[in-house]
């Protein structure tokens, strides 16, 4: 029963965003986090044949992802080893607990809860914009997220002012219901 | 007084610091007597607050174009 279909050519209108901040979540490094979804689009055309349409794309993707985030930490630790090691031993030699443990690499070790609230709404919020409709998410993307002036977006874009004032405002309508319904009942 | 849709025009753009203080005084003295405006003003302060504290990150639309192009090429 293969109810999901991929479909590759929309996968950066639908997805790059929503990677890019899961990655960024991740390995907290935005050039890394960019590689990090460049290699999941590819990864993911590789092995499209093995896609049973189980999963939805989405979550199909993550599932892509996760891994390279985890080969990313394996390399990484793999170079640093050595030295880490030296370093900790120096510093801690006093130290009975367990402090291999505490000091072993882990990605949300600087990580308060707070943070961690923050990423899921913000994973919520882009689920939220990547169901608008494609012109206002673009245009209630560039305003809110990348900050860029309203002259710039309609030079862009080729539209004026006011059409750019009612997509934001449809698109924020939008979002608020969104968010209700997913962020704040669940 | 300020109609509704010219209310929720100035509520939006203020969102962005681009009302003018007239605009925003007219707005406030709007909600003072409409409960939907100022339900809606409400609202669109805290997606304000959730998009700030979320710190979401985008892709530019350059590097968009850039893996819409490999995608195709490889798809």
């Amino acid at each position: 029963m293969a109810e999901n279909q991929l479909n590759p050519n929309s996968w950066v209108d639908n997805y790059a965003d929503y990677l890019f901040n899961y990655a960024i979540g991740k390995v907290s490094d935005v050039e890394t986090a960019k590689d990090l979804v460049s290699e999941t689009f590819l990864a993911g055309l590789k092995s499209a044949k093995n896609f049973k349409g189980e999963a939805a794309e989405r979550t199909w993707l993550i599932a892509i992802l996760k891994r390279k985030v985890i080969d990313y930490y394996r390399k990484s630790n793999s170079k640093k080893g050595k030295a880490e090691v030296r370093m900790s031993s120096n510093s801690y030699a006093e130290d009975q607990g367990d402090w291999l443990e505490e000091k072993v690499a882990d990605p949300y070790g600087n990580l308060g809860s707070d943070s961690i609230e923050n990423e899921e709404l913000g994973l919520a919020l882009q689920v939220c914009i990547d169901k608008l409709p494609r012109k206002q998410s673009q245009v209630f993307t560039m305003k809110t997220i990348q900050g860029i002036s309203t002259e710039e977006i309609c030079n862009e874009l080729d539209i004026n002012p006011s059409n750019l004032w009612v997509m934001v405002h449809r698109a924020r309508t939008t979002l608020m219901e969104c968010l209700n319904k997913n962020w704040f009942n669940s | 007084m300020i109609s509704c849709e010219k209310a929720a025009d100035i509520c939006t753009r203020a969102q962005y610091n681009e009302a003018t203080s007239m605009e925003k005084l007219k707005l406030r003295f709007h909600i003072i007597f409409c409960k939907i405006c100022a339900e809606y003003t409400k609202q669109n302060k805290k997606l304000t607050s959730l998009c700030n504290k979320a710190r979401l990150h985008s892709l530019s639309e350059r590097e968009k174009a850039k893996m819409r192009e490999t995608i195709r090429k490889l798809g």
